[in-house]
Formats: C-alpha cells, sequence, structure tokens
C-alpha cells in the first residue's frame, strides 16, 4: 500500500509528463525516499497504482544505479572512484573507509548504519578526493577526517 | 577580458538571486526577444554566432535547431531539454553553472524553446547534484512567479513549462538519445538515428537537447549580438569557454576565458602549474574520452580544430593532469573501469570489449600481462572504433587507451617484464 504523502509526491511526478511509464524512475526514487529501497511487494503495489506492469519496472529499476532493490544502511557513503579522484588518492579513502567500517564495497555495516558505494565522477574534480554521504557532499577528504566526518551520523 | 557566463557569479558560494541577475540585465533580453523578434530571428543569429555546442560534440546550435519543423503544420507539442548530465570522469564545468547562476540557463531555456516553439522544457539532472537540483527548483518556481514561465509569458502569447527531472544515474542517461529513453522511463539504451530528435524525439515529436552551457550563452548572444560572440574568442570558433583542470596541479579549478586560450596558460597560471616535484606526463583534454596529449603539446590553443588536429578531442574542456609520479597503466585502467561498467550492453563489441580491455589492463596492472596483450588491446582500439558500435560511447571509451599505448607503450612493456607496477 502507498502512503498518502507517496501518492502526492509520485502524482506531481505523473504531472510532468504525458505517460506514467515516465514518471516511473522519479515514483521509484520518491519511493525510495520514504522506504530505503525498492522492495518486490513496493514494485508491485507501484506498478499497480502506475497501471504498468512489474517487469516494465524492473526493466528500469535495474538499469538505474541510484534505484536499490536490495536492502541499504540508514545511510549511503559513496565514495568517488573515477579517474582525477584516483590520480589524488582515493584509494586510501577507500581503505580507510574498509578499516574503520569492516565493510567492503557493495556491503552494509551489521547494525544497518552505513552501505558503502564506489561512484563515478561526482563532478567535483578541483575538489578531489570527494565522498557523498546520503545527500552531502564531502571535498579534500582525507583518511585522518573520516573519524569525525562518520561519527556525525 | 569578457566572461559573460561567469563574471557575475558571487565568489561566496551563493547563487545570483532573481532580483540580482535581473540588475545585471537578466530577463531583458528575453523580454526583447519575445515581443520584438521572430523564433526564426533567434535562430537566425544564434546561427550567426557560429555558437557550438559546449556538450562534448561541437555541433552548431543554431542548425541543429533549425532542422525542427516549424508553423502550424508541425507536430506537438515540441520539446527542449537541458543535458544537465555531466557524467563524463573529470568534468565538472555544468556544476558550476547550474548551482551559481540558475536563471541564466533558465532565461537561455526559454529562449531556445521560443525559437523552436517548444512548449514543454525539461533539466535533466544527475542524481549526485543535490545542490543544484534545489537552486533550480526555486528559481523555476522563481521565474514561473515573475511571468516568465507559464501561459503568455510576458504578454507575447508564448507559452512554456519548465520541468526538473532527476535522473536514477548511469553516464548513457547523458547520451542525447539515451537520455530521451531515461525522460520515457525507460532503459537509457541509445536510439538510431535517423530519424534524429530534432524531428522525433521524446514521445515521437520534435525535440532539441542541448548542454547547460550551450544554452547559458544563448542570453548573451541574443543581448549583444553574433559580432560580439565572435570578438570573444581567440581563434576563429567564437566565444568563451568554461576550462577547468583537475590532478596534482597548485590550483584546480574552473576558469571562463576565451576559446583558443593555450593549454599551458591555463595549467601553468590559472590552475598554478604542477605541485612541487612533479612534471607533466599527459594531459586528457576535456574528459575521460578524450585522446591523451603529450607535453611537446601543451601550447596548443584550447579550440576543437587546434585539438582535433592533434588527434584528441577538446570535449568538454575539463583538463585531467597526468603526473610523472602517476602509472599511465594504472590511469587508463581507471578510466576503462568506468567505460566497462558503464557500457548499456546494447551492442556486443562495446560491451564485451569494455570489459575485455578492463581485465587485460587488470592483468598488466598486476604483474599478469604478455606481451601480446598490447597487440590485443589494439586491436580492440579499432573494433570499437568509429562505425562499429550503435553509439558513440565506445570510439569515446578507446581514445584514451589507443594514445596510452602510443605514448606509454614503455610503461606497459616494464609492467609485462617485471611483472609488478613499477609504480608501486
Ligand atoms: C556516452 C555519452 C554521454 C554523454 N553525456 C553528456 C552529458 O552528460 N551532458 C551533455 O551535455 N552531453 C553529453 N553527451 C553529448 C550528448 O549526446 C549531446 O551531444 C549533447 O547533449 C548535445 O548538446 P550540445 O549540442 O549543446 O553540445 C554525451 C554523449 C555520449 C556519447
Ligand atoms: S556503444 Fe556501448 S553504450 Fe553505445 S549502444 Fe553500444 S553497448 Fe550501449
Amino acid at each position: 500500500m502507498l502512503s498518502d504523502e507517496e501518492k502526492k509526491e509520485i502524482r506531481a511526478e505523473q504531472e510532468m509528463f504525458p505517460t506514467n511509464q515516465a514518471a516511473s524512475i522519479g515514483a521509484m526514487l520518491v519511493l525510495q525516499k520514504h522506504r530505503g529501497w525498492i522492495s518486490d511487494d513496493t514494485l508491485a503495489d507501484l506498478a499497480d497504482f502506475l497501471q504498468l506492469t512489474v517487469d516494465e519496472l524492473d526493466s528500469v529499476a535495474t538499469f538505474y544505479d541510484k534505484i536499490f532493490r536490495k536492502p541499504v544502511g540508514d545511510h549511503i557513503i559513496r565514495v568517488c572512484d573515477s579517474v582525477s579522484c584516483w590520480i589524488m588518492g582515493y584509494e586510501s579513502l577507500r581503505d580507510q573507509l574498509y578499516q574503520q567500517l569492516q565493510i567492503k564495497f557493495g556491503e552494509t555495516t551489521p547494525d544497518h548504519k552505513f552501505t558503502l558505494l564506489p561512484n563515478v565522477c561526482l563532478g567535483d574534480c578541483d575538489h578531489a578526493p570527494v565522498m557523498m554521504i546520503d545527500d552531502r557532499l564531502y571535498r579534500n577528504v582525507t583518511p585522518e577526517e573520516l573519524v569525525q566526518i562518520l561519527s556525525d551520523y | 577580458m569578457e566572461r559573460p557566463l561567469t563574471q557575475d557569479l558571487h565568489t561566496d558560494g551563493t547563487p545570483l538571486a532573481l532580483d540580482e541577475y535581473e540588475r545585471t540585465g537578466g530577463y531583458q533580453t528575453l523580454r526583447k526577444a519575445l515581443l520584438e523578434m521572430s523564433p526564426q530571428d533567434i535562430t537566425n543569429v544564434v546561427k550567426q554566432s557560429g555558437l557550438a555546442g559546449r556538450g562534448g560534440a561541437a555541433f552548431p546550435t543554431g542548425s541543429k535547431w533549425s532542422f525542427v519543423p516549424m508553423g502550424p503544420d508541425a507536430p506537438r507539442p515540441k520539446y527542449l531539454v537541458a543535458n544537465a548530465d555531466e557524467m563524463e570522469p573529470g568534468t565538472f564545468k555544468d556544476r558550476l553553472l547550474l548551482e551559481y547562476n540558475p536563471h541564466q540557463l533558465i532565461e537561455g531555456m526559454i529562449l531556445a524553446s521560443y525559437a523552436i516553439e517548444a512548449s514543454v522544457s525539461f533539466v535533466f539532472l544527475r542524481w549526485e547534484y543535490k545542490v543544484a537540483g534545489e537552486r533550480i527548483e526555486r528559481a523555476i518556481a522563481e521565474a514561473y512567479q515573475a511571468g516568465y514561465l507559464g501561459k503568455n509569458i510576458l504578454g507575447s502569447k508564448f507559452d512554456l513549462e519548465l520541468h526538473l527531472h532527476v535522473s536514477g544515474g548511469r553516464y548513457m542517461a547523458g547520451e542525447e538519445t539515451g537520455l530521451l529513453n531515461a525522460l520515457e522511463g525507460k532503459r537509457a539504451n541509445p536510439r538510431s538515428k535517423p530519424p534524429f530528435p530534432q524531428t522525433s524525439g521524446l514521445w515521437g515529436k520534435p525535440t532539441i537537447v542541448n548542454n547547460v552551457e550551450t544554452l547559458s550563452n544563448v542570453p548573451h548572444i541574443i543581448d549583444k549580438g553574433a559580432a560580439w560572440f565572435q570578438g570573444l574568442s581567440l581563434t576563429d570558433e567564437p566565444g568563451t569557454k568554461i576550462f577547468g583542470v583537475s590532478g596534482k596541479v597548485n590550483h584546480p579549478g574552473l576558469w571562463e576565458l576565451p576559446l583558443g586560450t593555450p593549454m599551458q596558460e591555463i595549467i601553468n597560471e590559472y590552475a598554478g602549474g604542477m605541485r612541487q616535484g612533479l612534471t607533466i606526463r599527459g594531459v586528457l583534454p576535456g574528459g575521460a574520452s578524450t585522446d591523451f596529449l603529450t607535453p611537446e603539446n601543451l601550447n596548443v590553443p584550447m579550440d576543437f580544430k587546434s585539438v582535433q588536429k592533434l588527434g584528441s578531442r577538446l570535449g568538454t574542456g575539463t583538463m585531467i593532469v597526468m603526473d610523472d609520479k602517476t602509472c599511465p597503466v594504472g590511469m587508463v585502467l581507471n578510466l576503462e573501469h568506468f567505460f566497462a561498467q558503464e557500457s548499456c550492453g546494447w551492442c556486443t563489441p562495446c560491451w564485451a570489449g569494455t570489459q575485455y580491455i578492463e581485465r587485460t589492463l587488470h592483468a598488466i596492472e598486476n604483474g599478469e600481462g604478455q606481451i601480446e596483450d598490447l597487440d590485443r588491446l589494439e586491436a580492440h582500439t579499432w573494433k570499437l572504433g568509429p562505425g562499429n558500435t550503435y553509439c558513440a560511447f565506445a570510439p569515446g571509451a578507446v581514445e584514451p587507451l589507443q594514445s596510452a599505448l602510443k605514448y606509454y607503450r614503455a610503461d606497459f612493456e616494464e609492467h609485462i617484464k617485471q611483472k609488478h607496477c613499477p609504480w608501486r
């Protein structure tokens, strides 16, 4: 069942486009904002609401990396692993995160607090290395700063 | 030096507010254009100005618009899309325009929409650009409130809707026709051309897709004219360009400069040169999918033709500098990992080829390569080259590889001979 708030936000997506299919990506991002990830049940509820098939939605959900079809932690850490951050040493940032959180890219901490992911170029190359936690961008991050940054969550 | 796109920006990190933008002349061009110029007049001025697309391919903007069917019998609604996907690794120029001057982009979008008689427009924004998203959303609301968007704009009888769409991710969503599929709620595989989007784009209707920087130039061109725009550059390619430098330079950043500014001036003067103890070994002039240039070519004027003459591309104009303590094999492996991951999987040479390239480079970097691998890699640079794949992704993917094999062959051979990366 979609909540009233979810329906309202999905309707705003529908109003932008002539088809419900076009609203599907925005709708999944809306549901993910409320629920963390897109479960099979969520997909079925959305398919019902948008009058699309589950397969139509899933073909899209599995293409776009910002849509999660598996559970994730409360906070998503995205570390830029593209070329400018690689030159500026993102690997030591990654290794520090591996050590501190005791997980690797693609994994979630046992307490479900953090999911750690690599991300393609975050488009902030003059501040490399960069990473995002949820919607917030962290620039010129040093491994030493990570303890402080993570303790804010 | 005139810097039309950036000279009015705040330096404190805040965006230009609507009233501030208006005080710099903002939206006055729109008023003049909607009331005194026909759509064709706008397209003609843009054509005469010689503005070329800033999304990487340098397609002439005015001619692109002129392919859109016009008049009462044209298919409707027509669409205009600002491509704010900016996912090319090493590219961060559109972020500046989106975050600091959203109204300039919106005014450019309204003018472009008027020129092609579009009634619906979208900003297609990459998911990660959160600050840009908030600012664009606020600016759109302000523009509606001020009567620059909506019905009967400034009493001209011209109507335009503008929406912000936040993408679900993936590099291919920024490719023109992949973007159209993404906006329609499909997988971002490209479409075959023809038909071109100008005649059959979103939902089969005429659609123009332009880069953020391209559209941000439009209000200034309409305001000050084609001759003024041509006078901005140092070469015969008109206008300014937002150039960027990243890598181990002293002051990485972005600067709006005349097209044709020499690369070494940008790297040495604006970016402050290399960090102490480092020298330049190579530069990708315009993002991940451009060929390396070597230190002898640093005097190249940064314009489309000059960079092309050296066998590379200006691309997005955001340079990635490789220093002499960075391993070229490792760098190319990083780039090819990106392409292997982001291939949309539609055609075999690309999805299979990019994965083969990544695996082979990985083996070489980790001391498990064979000397024959270099020929195999080289063969892939033409197998994935122009004409052999469905879209321009794959030819772009092999550009850094083919130039690295040419200029840094000895480094590849050392990895193979020593059975490990000499840089580690
Ligand atoms: C794989 C791929 C990704 C692209 N990504 C972008 C992008 O993020 N932003 C952009 O403006 N153009 C991108 N382009 C170029 C677009 O296809 C298109 O040429 C451009 O948006 C047209 O705008 P312009 O004529 O104003 O340059 C990409 C092209 C390819 C092949
Ligand atoms: S070249 Fe690559 S990205 Fe383009 S259609 Fe083929 S598989 Fe997809």
